[in-house]
């Protein structure tokens, strides 16, 4: 059950590396809003994780970004930042002494759930991604634009890649 | 130190995230040449936009005294306009330096007291005798209309007898057919905004809205805008026109003035009164 969860996982961080880093990588739409998929491995790393490990990983993941992004240390943050909001969006909504389910897949948490945090961690981590990328206060709404709408893409990517691997699990 | 460590346990999120997160911003700032700049321009950005805020204030202060050159620059720029276009080019036909042929220059004044109230008005302002304002003198708003003439100077301070005041008597007329009128104030209203325009000969034919301007004899230059026509059916019951204006100018907001200097002034009253007074 543990090995499985982790070999998912490790195929999850592998594809979808994969996919941002050569393909979404190219990809945008007026130089406004360039969709960030790898988010949602982060999303949906298991409950059970501890919080140090999931930092760890945020940061590993950060880093191997950056060091495709060329940009050392903005990743990271960013990934640091959604992290953060994972864990105390989760201690807020989910009863902590019994996990019923493994990991935070729509199909496991009901699209109601799924969508607000979806919606929160990307948004942390779009903002300080893009803030971080800028570096400037003056450029501010141009980013906080480029943040918006990049946010909105990546949302729309991982709902669809949610609603395609769909498997709603009977109760 | 039990606690401490509880405390630290409990929150370990946050102290992880702080951690990390710090990790990730010193990468950013140290391992990027161009963001390391960027990080030095961006707190010189902070600085600036301070300093432009105190700018602000100190503008605000200053602002007087920016009025203040404003207005001598704009009374500068009238004198050269009106050097230009009062040559008299009839009287000279070759004009060597045309700066000794203009007939009227101007000097900004500033408003030290005025009043709309009382029947008869009088304005102090900050330019005297040293300045070269004499008795008689006429002064104009600074930008449009007419305020009334230098009454009594001392070395640094003028009075000016309004328009709003009983003696005051300009000499007018109706722009699009220079009919004759003189500009009083008074008798029937006392609103600062309108002035009566009496002894038009009754020949001519005034609408609403014509434009009364200045017509040149005294002491006023020709052409200075004063008001426009607002009623033209006012019964007097003698052989005149008398028409009711609305002035340009709002003697209630006046702050700065300009004094008109006429170069030719003592000449003319010199020559007029030689004519011997027939009334």
């Amino acid at each position: 059950m543990n090995s499985k969860l982790v070999f998912i996982n490790i195929v999850r961080w592998l594809l979808l590396l994969f996919i941002q880093v050569f393909l979404l990588r190219n990809l945008g739409f007026y130089n406004l809003a360039t969709p960030f998929v790898y988010v949602l491995f982060l999303l949906l790393l298991p409950f059970r994780t501890p919080n140090l490990l999931l930092y760890l990983i945020a940061f590993v993941t950060g880093i191997t970004l950056d060091a495709f992004y060329d940009t050392i240390g903005v990743h990271i943050a960013a990934s640091v930042t959604l992290i953060y909001v994972r864990i105390l969006f989760i201690s807020v909504s989910v009863n902590r002494d019994g996990f019923d389910e493994p990991e935070p897949t729509l199909g496991n948490m009901g699209f109601k759930w799924f969508s607000l945090y979806a919606l929160l961690c990307i948004f942390a981590h779009h903002l300080v991604l893009y803030v971080l990328e800028a570096f400037k206060l003056t450029e501010l709404s141009y980013t906080l634009m480029r943040c918006l709408f990049s946010g909105l893409f990546t949302m729309l990517t991982v709902l669809l890649i949610e609603f395609v691997f769909y498997n709603r699990k009977l109760r | 130190m039990r606690n401490l460590w509880i405390f630290i346990n409990r929150y370990n999120a946050f102290f992880l995230f702080i951690i990390f997160f710090s990790v990730g911003l010193i990468l950013t700032v140290k391992n990027n040449i161009y963001q390391q700049s960027a990080a030095v321009n961006s707190s010189n950005e902070v600085i600036g936009n301070a300093y432009e805020k105190l700018n602000v204030f100190k503008k605000y202060i200053n602002l007087g005294r920016v009025n203040d050159s404003l207005a001598a620059e704009n009374a500068r720029l009238h004198s050269a306009i009106f050097a230009l276009r009062n040559i008299d080019s009839a009287k000279n036909t070759v004009v060597e330096d045309t700066v000794t042929n203009y007939q009227y220059t101007y000097l900004a004044a500033r408003v030290l007291k005025n009043s709309i109230t009382l029947r008869n008005n009088i304005i102090t302002i900050n330019k005297g005798a040293l300045d070269g304002i004499e008795p008689g003198m006429a002064v104009i708003a600074s930008n449009k209309g007419v305020v009334g003439f230098v009454r009594d100077v001392s070395p640094h301070l003028a009075t000016v007898q309004s328009l709003l005041h009983k003696d005051t008597k300009i000499s007018v007329n109706i722009k699009k057919n220079q009919a004759l009128g003189s500009l009083v104030w008074g008798e029937r209203n006392v609103d600062f905004r309108k002035a009566y325009v009496k002894e038009i000969p009754n020949q001519y034919k005034i609408n609403l809205r014509d434009t009364v301007v200045t017509s040149g004899y005294g002491s006023f230059p020709p052409g200075i805008p004063v008001g426009r026509v607002s009623n033209t059916g006012i019964a007097t019951g003698d052989n005149f026109l008398t028409i009711e204006i609305a002035l340009f100018n709002d003697f209630s907001t006046l702050q700065y003035v300009n004094v008109i200097k006429h170069k030719y002034a003592h000449e003319e009253k010199a020559l007029e009164a030689k004519i011997p007074n027939e009334q």
